[in-house]
C-alpha cells in the first residue's frame, strides 16, 4: 500500500521499496517494542527499565558529545556520574544532615533543585578542569595518548573517592517520598515518574540548546569539521570546554538520580554504568544525541528484561554481547553517523 | 635500521651506543646473556645484609618469580600496546584464559568437569610434566580467544578496541564467576598440579629455584621471540600500523591481518603467563583477574617505554617491587619512626591513585616512557599539525609562542 505511490511518483525509476517504507518503520518498530516489553514485563518493570534507562541515556549523552566533538572516549565519563552521585549525598547527608524522606513538598522541591544545581555545578566544573588539565594539551598527540590519559583519569577520580569514603557502600539519604500512583492495578513509584520526567526535560532541554542557540551551532560545526569551525571564528577550546561541562553535567544529575533511586554509592559504581552507557552510546550511533537518549533507554530494557527472566547476574555480560553484536553489524549505531573507519 | 640517526656525544654515551650495536646484530645471544647476569645477580641481592634484615631470602627469590610473570605479562601488552598501537584495556581476561585452561587440565574438580582421570590417577611427579606442553595449550587458547575478539573489532577504528576490550576484560571474570557448575564460581579451582621435571620431580611451594630458573628460561624465550617478531616484516608492518594505518594500508599492509596477528600474539603470551601463575599459586578464582591487574600491566608498558621491550621489562619489574617492597616499608618506616603526618598514611591504599597520577604524567610529560624506543620517541614528539595551522612548522610555532 505504501509502496505504491512511490513507484508511481518516480514514474518508472528503480526505487528501493524500503525508502518508503522506512519511515513508517521508524515509527512501527519502536512500538512494536514498547508494547511488547510492557506484556512481557508488566507495568512495574517496564516503568523500572525506563528509570534505569533514564540514568544511562543522561550518562550516555556525555559520553557520545565528547567523542562527537574530539572523538575521544572518555573513560573517566562513568566515574563522573560515580562522583556526582557521592557530591549529592555529601551535601544532601552530610553538610544538610538529612537522612529519610521529606514528605513536605514546600521543602522537598527546593531540596531536589539543590541537589541537582550543586552536583551539576560541581562536576561540570570538574569536567572542564579534567579537560584542559589532562585531555588539552593532547589534541594533537597521537591517538594512544589520551586514551591512555583518559583510563589514568579514571583510576584517579576513583581512587580519591575510595580514599574519602572508604572501599564500601556509603549511603545516599533518599529524601524522596516512597508513594506509589496506582492506575488500574499498576502501582509506579511516583520517584520513577519524577526521574523519567527529569530526564527527559533535560534531554529536550539539551536538545533545544544544541539546535536552537549559538552556542550549539558552534558545537556542531566544530563536531562536523574543527579546522572549518575555526576558520569561520568558532572558539574551539571554548566550545570543546563547554561540551565537557554539559556532559560532566549531565552525568552529575545522573549521580543525584542514582542516589535518589537506589540510596547507596561505591567507588566503583562509575565502571560498570559507564561500560554501558558507552555501549547505549554506541547502539544509538556515537556522536548522535537523540541516539544515545534512545540507546540508554534500551540498555534499560534489555539489563531489566534480563533480570525478569532471571539472568540478573548475567545484565553485563548480556550488554556486552550487544556491544560486540552492535559493532559487528551496525557500526553506525541505529541512528548514527557512519564511524567505521577513521573519516 | 634507524637506531644510528641520533649521534650521541660523550664517552659514556658512546659506549652505549656501541652496546646497542652489538645487541641489535646479536639479538638473541644479547638477550640470553642479559636475562642471565639478571637471573644471576638478583640471588645475590636477596642474600646480602639490607635486603635479608626485611625479608628472607626464600621470599625475594618467590617474589622475583612473581614479578617475572608481570614481566611476561608487560612483553605481551607492548607488542599490542607498544608495538602495534592498539589499546588493550582487558589483558586480565587472557591471563585469565590462560589459568583456567591448565586449572582444568591440571586439577581434580577441573578434571571431573573434562570427563578425564588423569590428575588423580598419575603421580605427582609425572602429572605435572603436563605443566610444559600447558604453556603452549594455554598460549594457544588465549590467542584464539584473542582472534575471536579482534576479528569483529579490529575492522574498526582503534578506540572500539579500547572499548570492547574494557568491556571483555569486565565479563571474563564475570563468566568464571557465575557459571558455577563449570567453574566453581567465587572460590575458583584449586589443587592444581605443580609443574615437575624428570629428575627434579614436582616443584614445591619451599624451594623457589625451580620456579625462578624456569621463569627466566621462559622471559628469555618470549624475549626472544617478540625481538625477532618486532623485526620482522610483521614487526615492520605493525610499526607502519602504529604510525599511520592509512598509509600502511596504502603500502599494501593488510592491516586487519596484522593488527589480528598482534592482538592474538599478545592475548597469548599473556596466557603463558597464566599457566605459569596458576601452576604456582595451585589455585585459580575469578579475583584473581580483574580490571586492576590490566590497568597495572598497562602502567607497567606506559612507564617503562611502549615500544621497548627491555623498558617494559623493567618498568614490570620495577613496579611489581613498589606494590610489594616498597610500600610496605614505607608503611613500616614511617610508623617505626612516627613521623607527623606520613605515619597515618597507608601507603598501600594509595598506590593506584598514583598509577593514575604517573600515567596522566607520563602521557603528558614523557609519553615515550622512562626507557624509550628511539622510533617512538621521535614519533611521540612530532605534534601532528593542524592543517589550519600547516604553514608554521614547530620551530616557528614556538618562537611565536615566545613572543606572545
Amino acid at each position: 500500500m505504501t509502496a505504491l505511490p512511490a513507484t508511481s511518483e518516480a514514474g518508472g525509476a528503480r526505487v528501493p521499496m524500503g525508502a518508503s517504507l522506512k519511515p513508517l518503520l521508524r515509527l512501527v518498530v519502536p512500538a512494536v517494542f514498547l508494547v511488547g516489553a510492557y506484556a512481557f514485563m508488566g507495568p512495574e518493570q517496564f516503568v523500572n527499565a525506563l528509570t534505569r534507562g533514564a540514568i544511562y541515556a543522561l550518562i550516555a549523552l556525555g559520553y557520545t558529545m565528547v567523542y562527537g566533538i574530539i572523538e575521544l572516549i572518555n573513560f573517566a565519563h562513568g566515574d563522573m556520574f560515580m562522583m556526582g552521585a557521592f557530591v549529592s549525598l555529601t551535601f544532601l547527608g552530610q553538610i544538610l544532615g538529612l537522612t529519610g524522606s521529606i514528605t513536605d513538598i514546600a521543602r522537598l522541591a527546593p531540596l531536589l533543585v539543590a541537589a541537582f544545581f550543586v552536583s551539576m555545578i560541581v562536576m561540570g566544573a570538574i569536567g572542564v578542569t579534567i579537560e584542559r588539565l589532562a585531555y588539552k594539551p593532547l589534541r594533537g598527540a597521537p591517538r594512544l595518548a589520551p586514551l591512555i590519559t583518559a583510563i589514568g583519569v579514571s583510576f584517579i577520580l576513583q581512587n580519591i573517592v575510595m580514599l574519602k569514603y572508604g572501599p564500601f557502600q556509603t549511603n545516599s539519604p533518599k529524601i524522596f517520598p516512597s508513594f506509589d500512583i496506582v492506575i488500574g492495578s499498576a502501582k509506579i513509584p511516583a520517584l520513577s515518574v519524577f526521574i523519567i520526567v527529569v530526564a527527559l526535560s533535560m534531554m529536550v532541554a539539551l536538545q533545544l540548546f544544541i539546535s536552537r542557540t549559538r552556542l550549539g551551532r558552534a558545537m556542531r560545526s566544530t563536531a562536523a569539521d574543527r579546522d572549518a569551525a575555526q576558520l569561520m571564528g568558532v572558539n574551539i577550546n571554548r566550545t570543546i570546554a563547554i561540551t565537557f561541562l554539559i556532559g560532566a553535567a549531565l552525568a552529575g544529575a545522573a549521580g543525584v538520580v542514582n542516589g535518589l533511586q537506589y540510596g547507596v554509592s561505591r567507588f566503583d559504581d562509575g565502571f560498570q554504568a559507564g561500560l554501558k552507557a558507552f555501549t547505549a552510546a554506541v547502539l544509538g550511533g556515537i556522536g548522535n544525541t537523540v541516539g544515545a537518549a534512545l540507546g540508554g533507554f534500551i540498555i534499560g530494557f534489555i539489563e531489566v528484561g534480563a533480570t525478569v527472566m532471571g539472568f540478573s547476574r548475567w545484565g553485563p555480560a548480556i550488554v556486552f554481547g550487544v556491544l560486540v553484536i552492535v559493532l559487528v553489524f551496525r557500526p553506525s549505531g541505529l541512528l548514527g553517523q557512519q564511524l567505521g573507519e577513521r573519516a | 635500521m634507524s637506531a644510528s640517526t641520533a649521534v650521541p656525544s660523550g664517552r659514556f654515551a658512546a659506549r652505549r651506543q656501541r652496546l646497542a650495536e652489538v645487541s641489535s646484530r646479536h639479538r638473541s645471544w644479547s638477550i640470553v646473556v642479559g636475562i642471565a647476569i639478571i637471573g644471576a645477580i638478583l640471588p645475590v641481592l636477596a642474600n646480602i645484609p639490607p635486603f635479608t634484615l626485611a625479608t628472607p631470602t626464600n621470599a625475594w627469590m618467590d617474589g622475583f618469580t612473581n614479578a617475572g610473570v608481570w614481566v611476561l605479562l608487560a612483553i605481551g601488552l607492548n607488542l599490542v600496546v607498544g608495538v602495534a598501537g592498539l589499546l588493550d584495556l582487558g589483558y586480565a581476561a587472557f591471563f585469565a584464559i590462560g589459568a583456567y585452561t591448565y586449572a582444568y587440565v591440571a586439577s581434580p574438580f577441573g578434571n571431573s568437569i573434562l570427563g578425564i582421570e588423569f590428575v588423580t590417577k598419575v603421580s605427582p611427579d609425572l602429572s605435572g610434566l603436563v605443566f610444559w606442553p600447558m604453556l603452549l595449550v594455554g598460549a594457544l587458547v588465549a590467542g584464539m580467544f584473542g582472534i575471536l575478539l579482534g576479528a569483529p573489532t579490529l575492522r574498526l577504528r582503534g578506540d572500539y578496541l579500547a572499548i570492547v576490550t574494557l568491556g571483555f576484560g569486565e565479563i571474563v571474570p564475570i563468566v568464571f564467576l557465575n557459571s558455577d557448575a563449570v567453574t566453581n564460581g567465587t572460590n575458583g579451582v584449586g589443587g592444581l598440579a605443580r609443574p615437575a621435571l624428570p629428575i627434579i620431580g614436582s616443584f614445591s611451594a619451599l624451594n623457589p629455584w625451580p620456579y625462578y630458573i624456569s621463569m627466566l628460561v621462559l622471559v628469555a624465550v618470549v624475549m626472544m621471540l617478540a625481538y625477532r617478531l618486532v623485526e620482522s616484516r610483521l614487526g615492520r608492518a605493525w610499526e607502519a600500523i602504529r604510525e599511520d594505518e592509512l598509509a600502511a594500508a596504502a603500502s599494501g599492509i593488510n592491516t586487519v591481518t596484522a593488527k589480528l596477528l598482534a592482538f592474538a600474539l599478545g592475548a597469548s603470551t599473556a596466557g603463558i603467563a597464566g599457566v605459569f601463575n596458576a601452576s604456582k599459586l595451585v589455585t585459580v578464582s575469578p579475583d584473581q583477574f580483574t580490571f586492576i591487574v590490566s590497568f597495572t600491566v598497562l602502567a607497567m608498558v606506559v612507564l617503562g617505554g611502549m615500544g621497548n621491550f627491555w623498558g617494559v621489562a623493567v618498568g614490570a619489574f620495577v613496579i611489581y617491587t613498589i606494590n610489594n617492597v616498597l610500600l610496605k616499608v614505607l608503611n613500616q618506616f614511617f610508623d617505626a619512626v612516627s613521623f607527623p603526618i606520613l605515619k597515618d598514611i597507608d601507603f598501600i591504599q594509595l598506590q593506584f591513585l598514583l598509577y593514575g597520577l604517573a600515567l596522566v604524567a607520563m602521557m603528558l610529560l614523557r609519553p615515550e616512557g622512562l626507557f624509550p624506543n628511539s622510533r617512538r620517541q621521535r614519533e611521540l614528539h612530532t605534534q601532528v599539525l593542524e592543517p589550519g595551522a600547516d604553514e608554521l612548522t614547530t620551530a616557528e610555532a614556538t618562537t611565536e609562542e615566545g613572543q606572545r
